[in-house]
């Protein structure tokens, strides 16, 4: 019994852990100090790649605080978009690096 | 003629004035290894600056300008560094280098006398003030005078960051007015 249990368990933390069948990934680019593409869409349960291509260390930064990703020189990235809405975002250490990511539910 | 472009450059970095920049005569152009040794010592200036800063400064947003600073120098210095080593060129040593190196001593010195708010501020002025006059030089001398592309390409990318600096230090001043 205590096996069967277990298995539900496990089961259930798996199903908790999949994504939506239509989850993607989105890869979003800084180069040159500039993030590209400069606005994108995107849903729910997307996860975004990060890559930094630059020799300097950049943040994804939401104004609204919903992410802060850093991102050492030459290195990428992943998260996932929990929460709907238009958020902009931008390099805390380069501040003139914005974008803006337009999420679905 | 070389050491009069220098001098002149020098001046120009120096006392931030255009019409001086202007003056320089295009014949009289740094060749790619001062240019390389001109933007590195430039480079180390600020850092040295940063690290004084991270000592003395009071406001936390002058402390992460600082850090900022650091941060960004060193990472293109390192580049330089890996291009003047890929390219096999040593950068020379000259006159517009040793100006900038004795102009910033003095000035390390003078804000080394200065503590707490009255040092932020005075490191923060300077900054403005060395990043405008650095990307004047970029803009009309150091990046129009590199043969070399890749060298050229690297001037333009820390043209660009440090105009992001540049606008930064402005932000920053004007916060602490």
């Amino acid at each position: 019994m205590s096996g069967r249990l277990c298995s539900i368990a496990i089961a259930l933390v798996f199903a908790a852990m999949v994504a939506p069948a239509d989850a993607a990934t989105i890869e979003i680019t800084m180069e040159n100090l500039v993030i590209s593409p400069a606005e994108i869409p995107a849903k729910v349960g997307d996860t975004i790649n990060w890559i930094n291509k630059d020799v300097f260390a950049h943040t994804a930064t939401a104004k609204n605080g919903d992410f802060d990703v850093t991102l050492p020189p030459k290195k990428s990235a992943t998260s996932v978009l929990k929460k709907a809405g238009t958020i902009d975002y931008y390099c805390r250490y380069h501040p003139n690096m914005k974008a803006t990511l337009k999420i679905e539910p | 003629m070389l050491i009069r472009w220098n001098a002149a450059v020098a001046a120009a970095i120096l006392l931030s004035s255009p019409a001086l920049l202007q003056g320089a005569s295009a014949a009289d152009k740094p060749t790619d290894p001062q240019i390389a040794h001109i933007a590195y010592t430039a480079g180390v200036i600020d850092i040295n600056a940063a690290k004084q800063a991270q000592k003395k400064a009071k406001s936390k947003d002058v402390k992460a300008f600082a850090e900022d600073m650091l941060r960004d120098h060193e990472a293109v210095n390192k580049q330089a560094l890996a291009l003047v080593k890929k390219l096999n060129v040593t950068p020379e040593d000259n006159d517009t280098s040793k100006a900038l190196s004795k102009q910033a001593s003095d000035k390390m010195a003078e804000l080394d006398k200065l503590d707490g708010a009255a040092f932020d501020k005075a490191y923060v002025a300077n900054e403005v003030a060395y990043h405008k006059a650095v990307n004047g030089a970029l803009e009309t001398q150091l990046i129009p005078s590199a043969n070399n592309a890749e060298l050229k390409s690297l001037l333009q990318t820390g043209l660009k960051i440090f105009q992001g600096h540049q606008q930064h230090a402005e932000h920053v001043a004007a916060e602490l007015k």
